[in-house]
């Protein structure tokens, strides 16, 4: 069978200390109830400034600048003075971007003119994007900037938000209609900031890979974020507003979610969608959540730590037809959690790992990697919530152990073998399953790995429709080099065509016979 | 400890009297086991939700403790649980339970 590939993957991460003061939901809410919180006044002293932000380890493992096998070695926690590296604002498979730089791709994308920042502040963004190398070839529409007089009089009469950098106004995001609150200056300001994350994800997809945005035919966008107005709330389509920004010009697209597990569904339609042959390439994309920014932010500050949830996040992948080369989907070798699984961890694992692979004859041992929620332990632990994909990984192995696929003994050898650490920002749908697709590909070029499977899984019951959680799984797999079947020449075809043969064979002995 | 749940818990004590009630935990870590359990005997520590300050004094449990593990069918125990009792640190979640229950709880 002739799988499509992953020819592709980028990875952003945007330091907003600003945006998780003002709009992270822990900090909204936390105000609305008591402005002079403690936690509040507090935050200030927790936050990280951009270096710290771009020497910390699993940063750099996120942009590609470090292998997971490699952030292993590193002493933890990464977050220490002197665990710090002197890590690369730019890396191997994205970048690391300021809070500054990136109010002006907000401001960029802005198709309604809702964005407005001070002349001044305009001017110095300009300077700064000048030297960016991917931006100083592109003509962003910043525009000259506003008065502060203008942005305080949005502020004082319209509802707008403010924009902060380093504590001073710098703009504000207008609403985007007077009652409707699907369109309020908040969401607003949400939406674009995952529409300005996502296009840069997909604008550094294309300065790594070189791929021509304009050959993309289909952009699936996988966010945890909801456009739309008072009547259709969830009416979309971000796929589609960020294609335009990025100059996918001969694309469309649609967004797809189920809370975190929407990326690794994305990547499995869109593998659907081009071995069915209805596109050639698309591209699945999706920008961050400023919601979570600092949503853990006060057991961080109770632990006396940096407030790590401190990024934005965002990725892109290109998903193509075959070239022989990069990694293939094996759309023959999907997990799915049903409705009728159940939700004991034991089933769920094995709903989308080992299902999978014992229809296919692979045991557990096979897959080289497994890419799990990759959610950051040192952001995780503090919370409560343990370390997820070490969590994770014991889960395969002890399902492993009690089906006799593993001694009990060497559960924790197959964790540290075909597990990794997490390195993702816990921006909901960024670390599940999906942070590892660029890592797979460099590994699979150097033949380090052979097999990954992409797992994704999401809280289906936190939107109140259900009590289901879901899931969805798929390997990855290292090109075998074979691209297609010779022109002129179809082996399914003259498999058919010996099938019907030797049935007029065999008709006509049974005819003789009578 | 989630706000909703605080909430149904609380409502579920009114409705039902608190010295009618179980709660059965199945919190994967140590520490977050010892809060809920604190939660639903001496109120929310973090004072955050409905049950700030309320002091239920639940019966309250871990579902790995053997009170509520030799309850269980054996075979329902081995489908939906013992995978997971190989991965959890068992003794530290129980005894953070423990610790919480027998503080505070005020029915067994």
């Amino acid at each position: 069978m002739i799988f499509p590939v992953l020819k592709a993957s980028s990875y952003i991460l945007i330091h907003t200390p600003d945006t998780l003061k003002h709009y992270g939901s822990t900090q909204v809410t936390t105000r609305a109830k008591d402005s002079h919180d403690d936690y509040l006044k507090q935050l200030n002293r927790h936050l990280r400034d951009f270096k710290q932000v771009v020497n910390y380890a699993p940063n750099q493992c996120y942009i590609g600048n470090l292998l997971p096998d490699q952030l292993t070695e590193i002493n933890q926690p990464w977050y220490a003075e002197a665990n710090l590296l002197e890590g690369k604002r730019f890396g191997e498979l994205g970048e690391l971007m300021p809070e500054d730089e990136f109010y002006g791709l907000v401001k960029h994308v802005d198709s309604f003119d809702l964005v407005k920042l001070t002349a001044a502040f305009t001017k110095q963004v300009q300077e700064k994007l000048a030297e960016h190398p991917i931006f100083s070839q592109q003509n962003l529409a910043l525009g000259a900037g506003n008065e502060l007089s203008e942005i305080k009089q949005l502020l004082a009469e319209q509802d707008a938000a403010p924009l902060y950098f380093k504590d001073q106004l710098v703009g504000c995001i207008k609403r985007a209609h007077e009652s409707d609150e699907n369109l309020n200056s908040h969401v607003m300001l949400e939406n674009l900031m995952a529409k300005a994350s996502a296009y840069l994800a997909i604008i550094n997809l294309q300065a790594k890979s070189g791929v021509d945005l304009s050959t993309v035919e289909y952009v699936v966008e996988c966010s945890e974020e909801a456009c739309g107005d008072i009547n259709q709330r969830g009416g979309g389509n971000f796929a589609k507003a960020i294609a335009e920004s990025a100059g996918c010009i001969n694309a469309t697209g649609v967004d797809m979610r189920s809370f975190c597990a929407g990326p690794t569904h994305a990547l499995v339609n869109s593998a659907a969608l081009v071995k069915a042959g209805v596109y050639k390439n698309v591209l699945v994309v999706a920008g961050g959540s400023v919601a979570k920014l600092g949503m853990n932010g006060k057991d961080h500050v109770k632990k006396e730590m940096p407030v790590l949830e401190d990024v934005l996040g965002g990725f892109a992948a290109l998903i193509t037809a075959n070239d022989g080369l990069s990694p293939v989907i094996r759309t023959d070798v999907i997990g799915r959690h049903k409705v009728g699984t159940g939700s004991s961890p034991q089933a769920v694992i094995s709903s989308l790992v080992t299902e999978p692979l014992d229809q296919n004859k692979l045991k557990l041992v096979d897959i080289d990697r497994y890419s799990v929620e990759m959610q950051n332990p040192e952001i995780t632990k503090p919370a409560g919530a343990g370390n997820v994909p070490e969590a994770n990984y014991k889960m395969i192995a002890a399902l492993g152990v009690k089906r006799g696929d593993l001694e009990k003994k060497d559960l924790l050898d197959f964790v540290k073998k075909h597990g990794m650490p997490g390195f993702a920002p816990t921006q909901g749908h960024i670390p599940s399953g999906i942070p590892f697709l660029g890592h797979a590909i460099k590994m699979m070029a150097d033949n380090t790995i052979e097999k990954a499977m992409i797992i994704g899984k999401g809280s289906l019951f936190l939107g109140r429709m259900t009590n289901q959680f879901d899931g969805v799984s798929f390997l990855l797999e290292k090109n075998s080099g074979t691209v297609a079947p010779e022109e002129g020449y179809n082996s399914e075809e003259v498999k058919r065509l010996f099938a019907a043969a030797m049935r007029k064979v065999a008709d006509s002995l049974l005819g003789e016979g009578e | 400890m989630d706000l909703e749940n605080q909430a149904r818990i609380k409502e579920l004590a009114e409705k039902h009297g608190p010295e009618n009630l179980v709660v059965i935990l199945g919190g994967a870590e140590a520490e977050s086991s010892g809060l809920a359990c604190e939660t639903v005997t001496n109120g929310d520590p973090t004072y955050a939700g409905p049950l700030a300050g309320v002091q239920l004094g639940l019966a309250c449990y871990h579902v790995l403790e053997s009170e509520i593990k030799d309850e269980i069918e054996p075979e329902v125990y081995d489908e939906q649980i013992s995978m997971m009792e190989m991965v959890l640190e068992v003794e530290e979640i129980i005894a953070e339970t423990k610790k919480y229950r027998e503080m505070y709880a005020k029915y067994q």
